[in-house]
């Protein structure tokens, strides 16, 4: 980089020697490269505004024709009636939402601690490609899994979970009880989502933990405590804000989830209803991804209406937990020398 | 704890007959068992005693009572569960049976370490199997995602015509020897390529723009990234559905999904890129400008090799994540049972739209079967992303596989 220096007034320079000012001004081959990785930036920014732009300028119409109905429609007829809207379709998302996070989040928790503070210097190592390799399982395959091993399987399960924790509302069954009637249930797909969370909540919450201050943990065993005692006092409270935004970041997973809600789900009604394990059950991403070829111009406004709000909701939930997340590094500096 | 803890104490006194050494140790620290000090150094009559080995202070590994009251209570839930699962209740299906299992499990778990130690020492032991199952329970369940895919996709792959036929001639019965998935794997290899070819180059340039120039500009861009990387796959799909079909009106294509692709996969890059780039050392950039060159020559010949196997690493596992990705294809790629090797122009195919296809929308049982084929094949293009991005991976910034190593070396020979 070219250095001017430019030497203070000389009658400064006569009484006291005032620091250089350096000006560096960058040479114009830099200015040119320079010029190229900020507008990578800025086309970075651009694609995330084109696409909230693209989808209000073309659900639009949608809006316009329901209004504020579409956020408290529970019925989706968007090419024959203004009767559409995501009062079921949101409620559902964030339910399955839900299970897959009360899933997800005390086992992928218990990961991260158990690599972080229990686990063998040989295995951890393992472990953590494990992790990795977990989230790069594409969620098609997930879903095959879901659909084709999990169902069977568990179809008793819930079962017996109508039939004797029926007076939690949540596990309440109205179908008639065949043990068809709870394919597709909302909380099979759920778990199936799950499995796509706990790698984010791991490897997340893992590095957190393993941020925690060496020496509290230090002065934590000194003070007697046992190990478990020393995870509960020092790793946790350190890893608090990791744990919270890690599992935001789930949630944006979970509620962005297509494929394996979309394999399992069999979509009957248009009304929401928190019995879990009734089948029937519906989701933003399910609907869009079942109905886009089906519809016309006006329904695929409604469609985009949906995937809007989705986006919106995402983002929200995103942007919160990375500022959950970098907030809670700050913690690492807690630690006296 | 981490092996810095593991302590070198001189042996205690009780430690010299080996077999006292284990009831001895405190109360509440199984893992702080002593070593049984070597024969050599057993025989307490030895003269010398500076030739004595001191033994290690272990914090933290197993003992024979720990394990065996592990074994114990499994084995004793297992029992137990058997006949109040199997025969007093009548409860049906696997899932539960072993759900019920590690509860009772956990319970005589506790009831077993709290007749032997006080209640801290059997809370901290009940958390500590609790807290493994976690990392038993992720291992259990990536193995049984590949391994499943991996077993009902054999029947498949076997057949010949599954690798080099496309479906344009099988019916909705036709049985496993007509057809394959050849178009599938043509369309997924040229719209990865593609994404790769958009994405990588404008992720890497990113990550370079917040790693290497910052500022205010570079937070929110960070931030926008960072929303991005989570951003919901099937929204990707939407943008280019809007964008490229509805407003500008492409027809369906293999490329429309390449860029649905490569939006999804681009933030994936910048994200790992950054931090790759984050970690090269300072010194070297200074070091580089110090010798007068200018910032574009430091980065491009300091600062990209020094981090170029992280680089490597954060494409091949955006690929990875990239071919997999069907919800955003599902939508703008339009889909063909017949071999379309030109992305630009018409439907194409690819593998997860085959398998959604085959499963979601017809599902019948020899689709399924197609579809487990293509599961199958998928499973493997990842795995082997994924252990090509470890291998280059392992490496820390700046540090020489050993082929550049013997090379370096054979220069140096030479000269």
């Amino acid at each position: 980089m070219a250095v001017a220096l430019t030497p203070g007034s000389p009658h400064a320079l006569a009484e006291e020697d005032p620091p250089r000012i350096i000006v560096a001004r960058p040479s114009s081959s830099d200015r040119v490269f320079r010029g190229i990785l900020r507008s990578a930036g800025i086309v970075v920014l651009l694609i995330t505004v084109l696409i909230l732009v693209f989808l209000i300028l073309r659900s639009f119409s949608a809006f316009q024709r329901s209004g504020l109905a579409f956020f408290t429609t529970q019925a989706f007829f968007p090419e024959t009636s203004n009767q559409f809207g995501i009062a079921a379709l949101l409620p559902d998302s964030a339910l399955i939402a839900a299970i897959a996070l009360l899933v997800a989040v005390p086992v992928g928790v218990a990961t991260a601690i158990y690599i972080s503070e229990y686990a063998p210097h040989v295995l951890r190592r393992p472990l953590i490609a494990v992790i990795d390799l977990m989230a790069a399982i594409p969620s098609i395959v997930y879903a095959l899994w879901g659909l084709f091993f999990l169902m069977p399987r568990i179809l008793g399960t819930d079962q017996w979970l109508a039939h004797h924790l029926g007076f939690i509302p949540f596990f309440h069954f109205t179908k008639s009880d065949t043990i068809g009637s709870y394919v597709g249930a909302t909380f099979i797909a759920g778990l199936v989502v799950s499995l796509m969370v706990i790698p984010i909540v791991t490897s997340l919450s893992r590095q957190v933990f393993s941020q925690a201050p060496q020496g509290e943990r230090e002065a934590a065993y000194a003070l007697g405590s046992t190990r478990w005692g020393m995870i509960r006092t020092v790793v946790l409270p350190f890893g608090r804000a990791g744990i919270i935004g890690a599992s935001m970041l789930g949630l944006g997973r979970a509620l962005g989830e297509t494929i394996a809600v979309t394999f399992i789900l069999t979509p009957l009604t248009w009304t929401f209803s928190i019995h879990v394990l009734e089948g029937g059950g519906n989701s933003i991403t399910a609907e869009i991804a079942n109905y886009y070829t089906q519809y016309d111009n006006k329904g695929v406004a409604a469609l985009l209406a949906c995937g809007l709000v989705l986006f919106v909701a995402t983002l929200i939930v995103n942007s919160l937990a990375s500022i959950v997340v970098s907030r809670s590094r700050s913690g690492a500096l807690t630690e006296a020398d | 704890m981490t092996e810095s803890t593991e302590t070198r104490v001189p042996r205690p006194r009780a430690a010299r007959a080996p077999s006292t050494a284990e009831p001895s140790a405190p109360q509440g620290s199984e893992g702080r068992r002593v070593d049984a000090p070597p024969p050599a150094a057993a025989p307490s009559a030895d003269p010398s005693p500076e030739r004595r080995v001191e033994p290690r202070v272990r914090f933290n590994r197993t003992s024979s009572t720990g394990s065996a009251n592990f074994i114990g209570a499994a084995g004793a839930s297992l029992g137990l569960v058997w006949v109040i699962y199997e025969r007093v209740l009548p409860f049906s299906g696997v899932l539960g049976f072993w759900v019920t299992w590690y509860v009772l499990f956990l319970a005589l778990y506790l009831v077993m370490a709290r007749l032997q130690w006080d209640r801290l020492e059997a809370r901290n032991r009940l958390a500590a199997v609790a807290l493994g199952t976690g990392g038993v329970l992720v291992v259990l369940v990536v193995i049984e995602q590949v391994g499943y895919t991996l077993v009902k996709g054999s029947a498949a792959v076997t057949h010949s015509n599954f690798w080099t036929k496309s479906l344009a001639f099988a019916g909705p019965d036709s049985p496993m020897t007509v057809g394959g998935v050849l178009q599938a794997i043509v369309g997924s290899v040229e719209q990865l390529g593609l994404a790769t070819l958009v994405s990588v180059p404008l992720g890497v340039t990113a990550a370079l723009f917040l790693a290497e120039i910052g500022g205010g500009l570079a937070r929110v861009v960070r931030t926008i990234v960072e929303a991005m990387t989570a951003l919901p796959d099937l929204v990707a799909g939407l943008f280019v559905y809007v964008t490229l079909i509805l407003s500008l009106g492409l027809e369906k294509s293999g490329l429309c999904a390449a860029i649905a692709i490569g939006v999804t996969m681009m933030p994936i890059v910048a994200r790992a890129s950054e931090v790759v780039l984050r970690i090269v050392p300072g010194a070297l950039r200074e070091a580089s400008y110090a010798l007068g060159s200018s910032q574009w020559r430091t980065v491009w010949n300091v600062v990209l090799p020094t981090a170029r196997s992280g680089l490597a690493t954060a494409v091949v596992l955006a690929m990875a994540r990239g071919i997999g990705e069907t919800a955003p294809v599902l939508l703008v790629a339009g889909y063909t049972k017949e071999l379309n090797a030109d992305p630009f122009s018409g439907p194409q195919a690819s593998l997860p739209l085959f398998i959604y296809n085959a499963v979601h929308v017809l599902g019948t049982s020899a689709y399924v079967e197609r579809g487990f084929g293509a599961g199958f094949v998928l499973v493997v293009v990842v795995l082997a992303l994924f252990t090509i991005a470890r291998r280059i991976g392992g490496a820390a910034p700046g540090e020489l596989t050993k082929r550049q190593r013997r090379k370096l070396a054979r220069e140096a020979a030479e000269s």
